[in-house]
Parts: structure tokens; C-alpha cells; sequence
């Protein structure tokens, strides 16, 4: 038995089978990050840290002439999201109900990824993590107003990252506002998310978490994403009624190139109805 | 001592490549391991300081190669590379690992994904 408790649970294998392929129907659907950056693990529940490489001068001196520095890493933050399922309906899926109501699993996978996403794109400072828009802050451009002069902007962003040596593949993470407005908007009768897509040789993404857009490189090696225990769900008690359980992940995320992405961000005034 | 790479059990036209292969493996590693016994005995038996020191250093070296080899067979076979993350490297009792390890397996309650995990990993196509 693991840390996650699963076999104290009074769930049934069909019914585990369920709420797993719920769950991972649903993070795929949402999480966006992990279709841009690269990915590295899982590395496992007991995996602690990542080294950065770094070092950091420790004072006072333990002896004269002795230097001591400590070394520098990124620790791994626990995303845990706890959901409860009606032990009726598990009981249901036993008896080949297919219209159980697994709302509560949709629902945690569902603030899980953006949990994930939004540490990724805007950064959680709490676990040492800055995010792509704060790291690459620098190059941003701004969304204009008009989505017919979206694809200008795109162009502008994949000439800042050549012009910075940085190579493609190019893709672009859309924050919900984005996505919709270039998805209903046209020119000429022609979509103007199509013209995006002719500009990049990379995926479009749909961000639930981004604020604004980012478009970034795929070459590898500029955004690294580590997961110790990758998505898992977990058991926490259980009542004559219901099940608690809980979804659960550990991961810190870092910029290593902050010139392989270009925010496109919107006005500050605009950022607060930006969602 | 174990047979050659030729030792097959089976007609070859009906075994597949990479079996014959794996077979070749496990022959040797046989060989490897059967060679580490025969130095043992003769490192016991050797009257010769030098001697003696010589044969001690010649296993070593095949303790290596039986290494090397296992560690080609297990990538190639999931089973095995199963049994020997469960079992290798451990400090527990054996037979308090393997009833673990099969409680997991056969547990009612236990999904497909034994440790839980759903294994979305990268989504990068």
C-alpha cells in the first residue's frame, strides 16, 4: 500500500476505473502548459527538490579562510484538491449504470489543472515559482484591441524570438478571452485564428489559467516543468453516504531562457476583467 | 557449464528474433555467473599470494559482465524489470516484500495504475 491509501477505500475496481478515466479525460482536456513546456518525470511521491545549479554564500565564515555556500534548489510544492463521490453512485457503476454522476471528480480535475497552469503561466510565489508572463515580463507585447490586428502582433512576437536566436517550433497558449475572441472574429470572411495558425508551426492551445496570450518555443530546454508524483487520486475517509477522496500532484515548474517567450498582455486596466 | 548461444530448446524458425537474442543474453550471463563460482573455489584453493590476488581480480571483472548483461536483458523484458525494482536494492525481508508486492497486484480496490497514479505525463505531441 502507498501513501495514497486506495485500498482502504470501499470502492470497487470498475469504480476506481471510473473515476480515474474521468479524471484523466478531464486534465487532458483542461491542462495547456504541459502541451508547450518540456516535462520532466514523474520523479515519485518521495522526489523533494530540484537542484538549480545555484549556490549562495553563507556568513559569518565558519573559519577564516574557509568559504561555505550553500547550494540552491526549487523544493516541489503538493497540489492536493479533495472531492467527495456518493457512495450510491459508485454502487451504481457496479451495476453497469451509464449515467452516474462523477461531477465531483470533473470538478476536481478541473481546479487541479488550472492550479497547475496558473503556477506556470502567472507564477505562485508562496512556492518559489515565477511564472512565463512575470519571467519573460520584459518582451511583452500588448493585445490590441481589434482581434483582425491579432495576427500582426503574432508575427511581431515570433520576430522578437528569432531576433533573440531563439529557434522554433513556435506555439501560442490563449487565455479564454483570447481564444474566444479570435476564434468568432474574421477578416474578410476569413477566421482570423486561421491566420494565427499559418504564423506558428506550433500547437494553439486553449489557457483557461493565462491571462492574455504567450507565444513561446517548443526547441526544448527554455521552460521545464518536474512532477514528482504525477496526477494520483488518493483516499481520505469515507462515511455510510460517501467517499472522500482527493486528487493530488507534486510539481514546481522554472523559466530557464526567459527570451524563448513573448506575453501578449493586455492593457493594466483591462487585466482585471481579463479572466 | 551452460550451453552455447546455440543451445536452443525450440526449432529457430519458430522463435522470434528477439528471443534468440534474449537467449544469447541469459546463456551468457549463465556463463558469467558459472565463471564467478569456478574463480571463488579457486581463489579458496590457491596456495600462490599472487596467484590468488590474480583470480580475485579476474571474478570481479566478471561480476561486471554479468551486470552489464543483466542490466541489457532488463531493459528489454517489463517483467523482469518489474521483479527487480520490487526486490533489488531493498533491506525488508523477501517474503515480506512479495506479499506486499502481491497484495497490490490482487487487492480488490486496486485500479490498472497499481501506485494510483492516472499518468498524464507530457502532453506535447
Amino acid at each position: 500500500m502507498n501513501d495514497l491509501l486506495r485500498e482502504q477505500a470501499p470502492i470497487s475496481a470498475q469504480a476506481w476505473s471510473e473515476i480515474e478515466a474521468e479524471a484523466t479525460r478531464t486534465l487532458k482536456t483542461l491542462l495547456a502548459a504541459r502541451r508547450l513546456v518540456d516535462f520532466n518525470g514523474p520523479l515519485g511521491w518521495a522526489a523533494t527538490t530540484v537542484p538549480t545549479g545555484g549556490t549562495q554564500k553563507l556568513s559569518p565564515a565558519l573559519q577564516e579562510g574557509a568559504v561555505a555556500r550553500l547550494r540552491t534548489s526549487l523544493s516541489l510544492m503538493e497540489l492536493r484538491v479533495p472531492f467527495e463521490v456518493a457512495r450510491e453512485e459508485l454502487d451504481a457503476i457496479g451495476r453497469g449504470a451509464r449515467d452516474v454522476d462523477l461531477d465531483p471528480v470533473r470538478n476536481a480535475a478541473r481546479a487541479a489543472a488550472i492550479a497547475e497552469d496558473r503556477a506556470i503561466f502567472r507564477g505562485y510565489s508562496p512556492a518559489g515559482i515565477t511564472g512565463i508572463f512575470e519571467a519573460s515580463g520584459a518582451q511583452s507585447l500588448s493585445i490590441p484591441a481589434d482581434y483582425e490586428a491579432y495576427p500582426d502582433v503574432v508575427a511581431e512576437a515570433t520576430h522578437r524570438l528569432r531576433s533573440e536566436g531563439v529557434s522554433g517550433p513556435y506555439g501560442i497558449a490563449l487565455g479564454p478571452r483570447c481564444y474566444t475572441g479570435l476564434t468568432r472574429s474574421t477578416d474578410r470572411g476569413y477566421p482570423v485564428i486561421n491566420h494565427v495558425r499559418e504564423l506558428l508551426d506550433g500547437p494553439i492551445v486553449w489557457a483557461p489559467a493565462a491571462d492574455g496570450a504567450v507565444v513561446m518555443s517548443l526547441r526544448g530546454g527554455d521552460f521545464e516543468l518536474t512532477v514528482g508524483q504525477d496526477f494520483s487520486v488518493g483516499y481520505l475517509d469515507h462515511t455510510g453516504t460517501s467517499v472522500l477522496l482527493y486528487l493530488q500532484e507534486t510539481f514546481t515548474f522554472r523559466v530557464l531562457t526567459e527570451q524563448a517567450a513573448v506575453p501578449l498582455t493586455y492593457p493594466a486596466a483591462e487585466r482585471a476583467d481579463a479572466s | 557449464m551452460a550451453g552455447s548461444s546455440g543451445s536452443l530448446h525450440e526449432n529457430e524458425q519458430s522463435l522470434k528474433p528477439g528471443s534468440i537474442d534474449r537467449h544469447r543474453a541469459i546463456v551468457s550471463i549463465m556463463e558469467e555467473l558459472e565463471a564467478i563460482d569456478w574463480y571463488d573455489q579457486r581463489v579458496d584453493a590457491a596456495t600462490d599470494a599472487e596467484l590468488k590476488g590474480l583470480l580475485a581480480h579476474n571474478r570481479d571483472e566478471e561480476k561486471e559482465h554479468a551486470s552489464m548483461m543483466l542490466e541489457w536483458l532488463r531493459r528489454r523484458d517489463p517483467k523482469l524489470d518489474e521483479h527487480l525494482r520490487t526486490y533489488l536494492f531493498t533491506n525488508k525481508s523477501l517474503l515480506e516484500i512479495e506479499a506486499e508486492a502481491e497484495g497490490k497486484d490482487g487487492g480488490e480496490g486496486s485500479s490498472s495504475a497499481s501506485d494510483g497514479s492516472l499518468r498524464i505525463g507530457s502532453l506535447r505531441s
